[in-house]
């Protein structure tokens, strides 16, 4: 019951925050001004095309980043595991350093160059990592944790390289998109991830009877009736696919998808039923607090949130690490 | 005669090139209790992996109930075959006791967790069968090893499979939990007509459950009969390479076994 309670409460407070950050900024807005906006008056605009579709791709990327760490710990059963320390993120960071290096603007069934090539690299790094871990035999939070780094390792010189021979301008580009941030105007940006977000959410909502009995253990899972193969590779394909179109858009934003499933998971239990919903609430609503406190806490300057969730995040892994085991190995 | 529950026909089996099973055949008959027996790394657990596909790639035949087992998708098999892991895996131990047996009826669910409307009836009839109603509420990891496996027991019962495979089911258990155990697994035989195939380590528990025996020996079928007939001293040396004693129950009649040690 009291994880019922606790859902309800995460609806309210992701509602209350959506509605409330765009308020928050250096240029004060009533709510006057945004229900009658008039051309003269600058505060309305900044709300509808500046602020609302900030807080929109926040709390959509958070969303789903949050809950495609939450996918990721189901698959390897281990709560460090996140697009983050995987290698994901940074094989997408890879994928679009790439094309913008290249200039790979076409566009392939709507979709940009720039995100398509984070979606192969968010794939090969997954691909990478799962592989390197099988061939070991071996899904400990070590092994896991080494192959991460090693894709981070070395995607990161790889980008290194791409900066390297890239013009002035197009490094700084790439410098500042692999900070992380949500700086755009309009709702271009947010419309581009949603799509993803969505696909991805409802297939990991059709796969909450496969998640659970995943993070019990593989064995039981097929024991079960779980066509363990089969559901893996889909998750893998769709979580990763989702997490290099954020990661094209809003750069690689970290520790997202490791801090909200664990506090969820604190709060609803290891049932993905009730944790899904409570992930993807809370981590849109995270999401936008942190962006809203990266852009108003050293004003005007506005922070890239990426900033922002590492330096939160950095301690939070930390002490999952120190933390007795049962709690960062989920098939206990 | 109807076909058997499970009709294996040159079961062989490899991991990276180590043979682990080799030209096992074996007719499992509906209703019976089948003990498997053999020594460390006979290969005994790997069958019963083998059958519930959690091991792949496995050449031979195996039906179930007269179809191919290759038939079968993993869901449909999930509801005709159900598996207990060895104990001391400590899986699931973060749910309570009712929700891991739900779990058991992943097989009938639909997709976005959708309940099957016998998924309630079917728990509470798996909890009181297998005795752990008493502390359904519990967290798994607030219980004995003994009332775990219980619940392991149950959880399977939920799946409603005719078929159970049980990987030694009262290993490490005292000798109160073990007999509770043994006694869900016969009357769940008796009174539904399962079929209950036990990995064992234990001659004299395979001898007293009056089943079939089956006995691995390096990969192989090494003895194939029912218990009365594996009590005798060369069967045993030649699956074991080990000798015995015997001697009688002064209640049952039944001939059990000792273990000879080194002593002489």
């Amino acid at each position: 019951m009291r994880r019922y309670v606790w859902l309800l409460l995460l609806s309210f407070g992701s509602l209350a925050i959506v509605m409330g950050a765009p308020l928050v900024g250096g240029q004060p807005v009533s709510i006057e001004a945004i229900l009658h906006p008039r051309p003269d008056n600058p505060a309305a605009m900044i709300f509808w095309e500046i602020r609302l579709p900030r807080v929109c791709l926040a709390w959509i990327a958070g969303a789903g980043l949050a809950v495609a760490g939450m996918a990721f710990q189901a698959l390897f059963r281990n709560a460090l595991a996140t697009p983050f320390t995987l290698g994901v993120s940074s094989g997408a960071s890879l994928g679009a350093a790439l094309s913008v290096r290249l200039g790979w603007g076409a566009m392939l069934l709507g979709i940009s160059g720039v995100t398509i090539s984070a979606m192969a690299g968010a794939l090969v790094a997954i691909a990478f990592v799962y592989g390197l871990t099988r061939l070991k035999r071996d899904c400990s939070t070590g092994a896991m944790l080494l192959a991460g780094v090693a894709v981070n390792f070395f995607f990161s010189s790889l980008i290194l390289l791409i900066q390297y021979t890239a013009n002035f301008y197009d490094t700084f580009r790439i410098l500042r998109w692999l900070m992380g941030g949500l700086q755009m105007v309009g709702f271009d940006s947010p419309l581009r991830v949603l799509p993803f977000v969505i696909t991805g959410t409802v297939l990991l909502a059709a796969l909450v009877g496969e998640l659970n009995l995943l993070t019990i253990g593989e064995e039981m899972a097929a024991s079960r009736g779980v066509a363990v193969d089969c559901t893996k590779t889909l998750l893998f394909l769709v979580v990763s696919c989702m997490v290099g179109v954020i990661v094209s858009v809003c750069g690689p934003v970290g520790f997202v998808g490791l801090m909200c499933p664990h506090i969820c998971r604190l709060m609803v239990g290891p049932d993905h039923r009730r944790l899904l919903p409570a992930t993807l609430l809370f981590g849109g609503a995270f999401l936008v607090v942190c962006d809203t406190v990266a852009r108003t806490s050293f004003a005007p300057t506005e922070l890239p949130v990426g900033i922002f969730t590492s330096f939160l995040g950095g301690p939070f892994f930390l002490w999952l690490l120190l933390k007795p085991s049962r709690n960062v190995n989920l098939s206990l | 005669m109807s076909e058997p529950a499970l009709a294996i026909d040159a079961l062989s089996f490899s991991i990276r090139g180590q043979r682990i099973l080799h030209n096992v055949s074996v007719q499992i008959g509906s209703g019976e209790t089948w003990s498997i027996i053999g020594t460390n790394g006979a290969g005994k657990s790997t069958l019963l992996k083998c059958l519930m596909r959690i091991h792949r790639g496995w050449t031979g035949r195996a039906r179930l109930h007269g179809r191919d087992l290759a038939a079968f998708s993993q869901r449909e098999l999930a509801r005709r075959i159900a598996y207990v892991p060895q104990p001391g895996n400590d899986q699931g131990m973060l749910y309570s006791v009712r929700e891991f047996v739900r779990m058991g009826r992943y097989a009938y669910s639909g997709p976005f967790g959708a309940a099957h409307p016998g998924d309630g009836a079917a728990i509470e009839a798996a909890l009181k069968r297998a005795d752990v109603e008493i502390f359904a509420d519990r967290m798994l990891d607030t219980l004995s090893g003994g009332e775990r496996q219980k619940v392991f027991i149950a959880a399977v019962l939920a799946q409603g499979s005719d078929i159970l495979l049980l990987d030694e089911p009262t290993a490490f258990l005292d000798y109160g939990h073990q007999a509770a155990v043994a006694g869900i697994l016969r009357s769940i035989n008796r009174e539904s007509g399962a079929t209950v195939v036990s990995v064992t380590h234990d001659v004299n528990a395979a001898l007293q459950s009056g089943g079939k025996v089956l006995a691995l020996r390096g990969g192989e079928v090494a003895w194939i009969g029912p218990a009365k007939g594996l009590a005798r001293e060369q069967t045993l040396n030649r699956i074991f390479e080990a000798s015995f004693r015997f001697l009688e129950d002064p209640v049952t009649g039944l001939r059990l076994v000792a273990p000879q040690g080194a002593e002489e």
